[in-house]
């Protein structure tokens, strides 16, 4: 299966945004809530935390609000990520899009490429719990709510990305 | 009269479930049909070659902010009960630096590497467990940073408030202020793409 020689182009980017702000918008209209992507993950943390030592989770007011009644398969944002999990995946394979692959520039071995990706993640993790949200919760749905600190988040996180990516760029050359 | 959406579903019901799920697909749907999925793509946003995640974002925010206000006027929803995050200055304006600064290490944001994942690529899901363990090991050390964490609090705050306009005038500045990033956007990418072609002659 060689995916990528068959692989379609990726939309135009103005229809795709077009396309997901009527996405949210139905989510706002029909639930009354946003997207969201690390919600999901809180939740998933609390629960991790409430199988290993329920007393930590009782003592720290975050992970009691993201256990969710009932297990985590009953959550919005988890139900909500395996959705996105499956149309990502739909979309690609009827793009020809799938293929095991590592990203990374064309002088970046791949373990420097995993240890970045690795040190990001961990870093939007802290940065989402931090500000209550990330791309999904506060960028794409408090932005369109014009909530204040939403337009602040997108604001920094905009600022550091470009920092970060202009002290790093040779990564991806 | 009272408007008669968003449906009043109860927590963790079916409908509320299926519904998720169908927001799920979509949002999956449209970022993988993006290119968003993939890292070096996303990059480009950064490295000034490719701003599709500028593009997609705000006709997101405008197509939605535009439903929304519309819909709510004709009295179809009532904004009341669609929920607005909150907002705590500090909190998020120092957030919004060191998410910003993982975003362009990881080359993804966690929506974007759950599609990643899902799509084959190994860095993705590395990106999707590392902001797993990000969040774990923030949120224990939370109750240690309580104060920090609650600084700020503003409660639900817009802009229009913010700046004592009609929400409609914030909406128009708004549209045009999109409308014109989008041509800024589109001369960034030629003129990077002409000084590229000329780096490499």
């Amino acid at each position: 299966m060689n995916a990528r020689a068959t692989a379609r182009p990726y939309a135009d980017p103005y229809l795709a945004g077009v396309g997901l702000g009527l996405v949210l918008l139905a989510s706002f209209v029909l639930a009354g809530r946003g997207l969201g992507a690390s919600g999901a993950f809180a939740t998933a943390a609390a629960t991790s935390v409430n199988a290993v030592a329920p007393s930590a989770v009782a003592g720290n007011p975050y992970f009691a609000d993201h256990l969710a009644a009932g297990g985590p398969l009953r959550d919005w944002l988890v139900v909500e990520i395996l959705g996105v999990i499956v149309g990502g995946f739909l979309s690609a394979s009827l793009a020809g899009r799938l293929a095991l692959r590592v990203e990374r520039g064309a002088h970046t071995s791949l373990r420097e490429r995993l240890g970045a990706a690795m040190a990001g993640g961990v870093l939007m993790g802290g940065g989402a719990v931090l500000a209550r949200g990330c791309t999904s919760g506060q960028a794409l749905t408090g932005g369109a709510l014009l909530s204040v600190g939403a337009w602040l988040f997108i604001g920094t996180a905009f600022a550091a990305a470009y920092l970060v990516a202009f002290v790093t760029r040779r990564s991806w050359t | 009269m009272s408007a008669p959406l968003p449906l009043s579903l109860a927590t963790g019901s079916a409908g509320a479930l299926a519904l998720a799920f169908g927001v799920g697909i979509g949002f999956g749907w449209c970022l993988e049909r993006a290119g968003l999925g993939s890292a070096s793509k996303l990059m480009g946003q950064f490295h000034l070659t490719d701003l599709a995640v500028f593009k997609v974002m705000f006709s997101a925010i405008v197509t939605a902010m535009l439903g929304l206000f519309w819909l709510s006027r004709v009295g179809v929803v009532d904004l009341s009960r669609v929920y607005v995050p909150e907002t705590f200055v500090l909190p998020q304006l120092v957030g919004g630096l060191v998410f910003g600064a993982g975003m362009a290490l990881a080359g993804l944001c966690p929506g974007t590497s759950c599609v990643a994942a899902a799509t084959g690529r190994g860095d993705g899901f590395v990106v999707v467990g590392g902001f797993f363990a990000g969040v774990l090991m923030t949120a224990l050390a939370l109750p240690g940073m309580a104060r920090f964490y609650q600084s700020g609090a503003r409660g639900t705050l817009t802009l229009d408030s913010v700046l004592g306009l009609e929400t409609g005038s914030l909406i128009l500045v708004v549209v045009a202020a999109a409308l014109a990033g989008f041509i800024v956007a589109e001369q960034v990418e030629q003129w990077k793409l002409r000084r590229l072609a000329e780096l490499e002659r």
